[in-house]
């Protein structure tokens, strides 16, 4: 049992630790978190005529999101349109997620097993992307794959096709673009966690006749599954919310719901809805987010 | 080559770098271990001794030569495809599966159906006593519960050949003696040929048929450890085994001539001019002062070790000996410092030994 | 003649092909923004000679003046604002017997990492609105205090993982020659920490100059960040200047991560 004067100095470090804290809390509170409950709010409004809301409660904000009213024959109807692209959204998150693992595993062990020396550099030139603006990469992404851009007109001028392949404006613009924005997010959670991998299971495995793919399957991914669901989350939860990447490779006709969202504040005038709409992204993003945090304590109780 | 050599090494060279500043980790060795013994690798760190190990298991390969196993070439084999196991010196336990999964691991690798794997797990489970640990995750378990999970993984595939790379050396005082014993009897038990890597001498000579002793990537003796420690073959083995004393000499006629004068008999020695002679310190008995063949000596310092004393002396001509002295029943041993005594070697003792 | 093949243990089949794959795919766009943004042509795909036209179109461009300024304003002040919070956070947050609540701090800096953007600029957006109905106050305020916001976690991390990493008998040497705890703080803890701060101020100052989602949410006119200016050129006719400023952009991020790394190489 600790002193009183033990105690009185752990409550005396505890008191100052929540004094240093305070000033970014409160600003985080007041311009971060806070606004959020402001969102909650506001869905149980009803739209202004131009844009903002009217003080009035109504339910339309959240019911509008899964159903249309028809007024010309007063009929309730799927909001086909919204499901769509919740569909998409979903849908092309998990395929993003997928590849990018697919991908960045083998990317991010590859770095992890260089020489020293070497390490560093190479994390260097996968950390770059990770930090150059979104905008720029998207742009980027884009004069490649344009009907003008680079890939149409090297293909061309080979002769191998005789129009420009129709790749913006598609689905899968979209997903080579959010595969290439969101790849850097997916390899260095993998390369943190395989730089603690014990390269020494490896050559127990070998020694106890397992092939190489044996030992990736029984020994590597296992051990390294905290970083693959780490990564996961990373790429999951952006490509979800992603709005940048879809309007500039969507053009405004492959929507996600970060584009949805915008047009209630822009165009669609409906602030109460896009509230409503934000709310459930969150609500989806937090329970991935739990998912991710319950994953992780139950391998720990598994010593 | 005759068919009980299990292991055979010829003419391995293991270097890293190239060109002029390459470093000789193996320098040309050579050796036979046979079936069913327990041969230890013995040298200080750096001598050489785990990278042939690793050459045996397939974790490196060498710059040249050739290992073979039962007369086959397995120089350029991968690890997965050797009958050979090795026990880690940090054990290397897979700590995502538990003790029963991880000493079941190897038999899955080989594609045996799962009774079998069982039955064998279970086995390996009793031979060194973890049955009430199977459950367990391996990080749970103390040092000397890892060492033999680790032991029973790499016996459950009936390997041909048993590596360990100093397998007791994380372990304290205690564990080890126990340990120690234990690897033994296992050894007997199944009849596996064992290498044994260490730096530890007494580990050496207490376990082993026979001891291979390595420096800077030459193997220098094998032998029986009786071989090693009475007859070692140069001064490198006769310095790093036991105690020795190294007494300046010159070869005459019949033996050598020290700087005191005496003569020591020593057959068989040709060549001539300044050279060594190497005497145990439990070969140099004290006798009365003026006794026929003694050398006189004074002591200049004694050291009590318990159950023997360690007497330092010096000779006239300033040559340092020492001579260890079994504690009589009396536990005093009767000298003091400074004392005139003689002394004399216990006749064909002495050896006269290369570099 | 015996082979001399090597069993290399971490090697496994199509790792390394793949990764240098996307070492080449992830830089590719990026380099051929960068070349194009000197092509004397307008089309991106057909290079016409070497040329700085775009910078100079660029740079004369009014818009891009201002935008440019503001963003340079709003960095600036959020990575400062930012920083220094996430100091004070950090040090209430290490090096001291864990406390309950701890958690839960620890949490609200990371929320910006949690939400996506998208909501959180839906949520900024209506608290501007609504102040600025009340208020009048149209400035960059609201894009500076936004910006710190979600820059604070940025900092802290580095930040809190220099603290953890410093060997605490330094500090305690100094008391034992007198020290007071400011004087302490002041001679030994801060210089010591001074490379993760500047690590977290950079930072800070990258995700700041990056940031289009909110920005483009909560700005008023005339308030155009680079970045947002950039997509507002999106629905007309791609012209190269935006590749111009892209490169500009990637410059200045390319020299402070280049910054970061040597100050916080691991010193032998």
């Amino acid at each position: 049992m600790p002193s009183p004067a033990e105690q009185a100095l752990v409550a005396k470090s505890t008191r100052n630790g929540w004094l240093m804290s305070m000033p970014a809390l409160v600003v985080l509170t007041l311009c971060a978190v806070g606004p959020l409950a402001i969102v909650l709010v506001y869905s149980f409004l009803s739209p202004g005529d131009f844009g903002n809301v009217v003080w009035t409660f109504s339910l339309d904000g959240w019911t509008s999101i899964l159903f249309t009213h028809d007024i010309f024959d007063d009929t309730i109807k799927f909001a086909d349109g919204n499901l769509t692209i919740f569909w998409r959204s979903i849908k092309l998150s998990l395929i993003t997620t997928i590849l990018t693992f697919v991908v960045g595993f083998p990317t991010a062990w590859f770095i992890a097993t260089r020489p020293p020396a070497a390490r560093a550099g190479w994390l260097f030139l996968i950390t770059i992307p990770f930090w150059t603006n979104l905008l720029v990469r998207t742009f980027a992404i884009n004069q490649i794959i344009r009907n003008e851009g680079v890939l149409n007109t090297a293909l061309l001028a080979m002769g191998v096709i005789t129009q420009p392949i129709q790749l913006v404006y598609t689905d899968t613009a979209l997903l080579i673009g959010m595969v290439y924005v969101y790849l850097p997010l997916m390899v260095l959670p993998l390369f943190a966690t395989i730089d603690r991998f014990d390269m020494r299971l490896l050559e127990a495995g070998y020694d106890l006749y397992a092939t190489r793919v044996q030992v990736l399957r029984r020994v590597i991914l296992p051990i390294t599954r905290p970083g693959i669901v780490a990564g996961s989350i990373l790429v999951f939860v952006p490509c979800l919310g992603a709005y940048v990447t879809p309007r500039i490779l969507g053009g405004g006709k492959n929507m996600m719901v970060g584009n949805l969202i915008d047009l209630q504040f822009g165009q669609g005038r409906n602030w109460p809805l896009g509230s409503a709409l934000s709310i459930t992204l969150l609500i989806i993003v937090t329970a991935a987010l739990l998912a991710y945090v319950r994953t992780i304590s139950r391998g720990r109780t598994h010593g | 080559m005759s068919a009980d050599i299990s292991i055979e090494a010829r003419n391995v060279v293991k270097a890293f770098g190239a060109g002029a500043a390459a470093v000789r980790a193996l320098d040309d060795v050579s050796v036979e271990i046979r079936k069913g013994e327990f041969f230890t690798l013995l040298g200080p760190s750096g001598c050489g001794k785990t990278t042939l190990l690793r050459l045996i298991a397939g974790f490196e390969m060498p710059s040249d030569g050739t290992i073979l196993l039962d007369g086959a070439d397995i120089t350029y084999l991968p690890p997965n495809q050797r009958p050979v196991n090795t026990v880690f010196q940090s054990y290397a336990l897979f700590p995502h599966l538990t003790v029963a999964q991880n000493i079941a691991f190897g038999l899955q690798m080989l594609g045996k159906p799962a009774a079998e794997v069982k039955a064998r797990t279970d086995k390996m489970l009793a031979l060194v006593q973890m049955e009430a640990m199977s459950g367990r995750k391996t990080s749970q378990l103390s040092g000397g519960q890892q060492q033999r999970v680790a032991l029973a993984r790499a016996l459950a595939p009936q390997p041909k050949v048993l590596l360990l790379d100093e397998p007791l050396s994380a372990l304290d005082y205690k564990l080890r003696k126990e340990m120690q014993i234990e690897l033994k009897r296992l050894q007997l038990e199944t009849g596996i040929t064992f290498v044994f890597v260490t730096h530890d001498q007494e580990e050496a000579l207490t376990m082993s048929d026979r001891v291979g002793v390595m420096s800077a990537g030459k193997l220098q003796q094998v032998g029986t450890p009786r071989e090693i420690y009475t007859r070692p073959a140069n001064r490198f083995v006769a310095s790093f085994i036991g105690e020795t004393n190294f007494l300046p000499a010159r070869v005459v006629s019949g033996g050598v001539k020290l700087g005191c004068g005496a003569v020591i008999e020593v057959a068989g020695l040709t060549g001539s001019g300044a050279t060594t002679l190497t005497i145990r310190p439990e070969q140099v008995r004290l006798a009365e002062t003026g006794e026929e063949g003694t050398m006189a000596a004074v002591v200049t310092n004694l050291v009590y070790f318990g159950t023997d004393t360690h007497c330092y002396l010096s000779l006239p001509d300033g040559a340092e000996v020492m001579a260890r002295l079994q504690s009589p029943s009396s536990g005093e041993v009767g000298l003091q410092k400074g004392q005139a005594v003689a002394l004399r070697f216990v006749p064909g003792a002495a050896q006269v030994l290369e570099d | 003649m015996a082979e001399k093949r090597r069993f290399a243990v971490t090697d496994l089949p199509g790792f390394s092909t793949t990764a240098m794959v996307v070492f080449v795919a992830l830089y590719a766009p990026i380099l051929t923004l960068v070349v194009y943004s000197f092509n004397k042509g307008l089309s991106p795909a057909d290079w016409q000679g070497f040329s700085l036209q775009w910078y100079a179109v660029a740079w004369q461009n009014d818009q891009v003046k201002l935008a440019t300024l503001n963003s340079l304003q709003i960095a600036l002040a959020a990575a400062v604002i930012s920083t220094a919070l996430a100091t004070l956070a950090a040090l209430g947050t290490t090096r001291r017997a864990e406390y309950r609540g701890q958690t839960f701090i620890y949490a609200m800096i990371n929320q910006p990492l949690m939400v996506p953007e998208i909501v959180t600029a839906v949520a900024l957006l209506l608290v501007t609105a609504a102040i600025k109905k009340l208020t009048g106050y149209t400035g960059l305020g609201y894009l500076i205090m936004s910006h710190a916001a979600f820059c604070i976690p940025f900092a802290y991390l580095p930040i809190r993982a220099r603290l953890e990493g410093m060997d605490l008998t330094l500090e305690v040497a100094a008391a034992d020659l007198y020290a007071s705890p400011f004087q302490v703080f002041r001679r030994v803890t801060l210089p010591i920490l001074l490379p993760g701060i500047m690590a977290g101020a950079m930072l800070a100052f990258v995700t700041s100059l990056d940031d289009v989602v909110i920005t483009e949410f909560i700005k008023s006119p005339g308030q155009d960040t680079l970045p947002t200016y950039m997509l507002g050129q999106l629905r007309r006719d791609m012209k190269p200047d935006v590749n111009a400023i892209s490169t500009g952009l990637l410059a200045v991020t390319l020299l402070l991560l280049s910054l970061l790394f040597l100050i916080n190489r691991p010193k032998k």
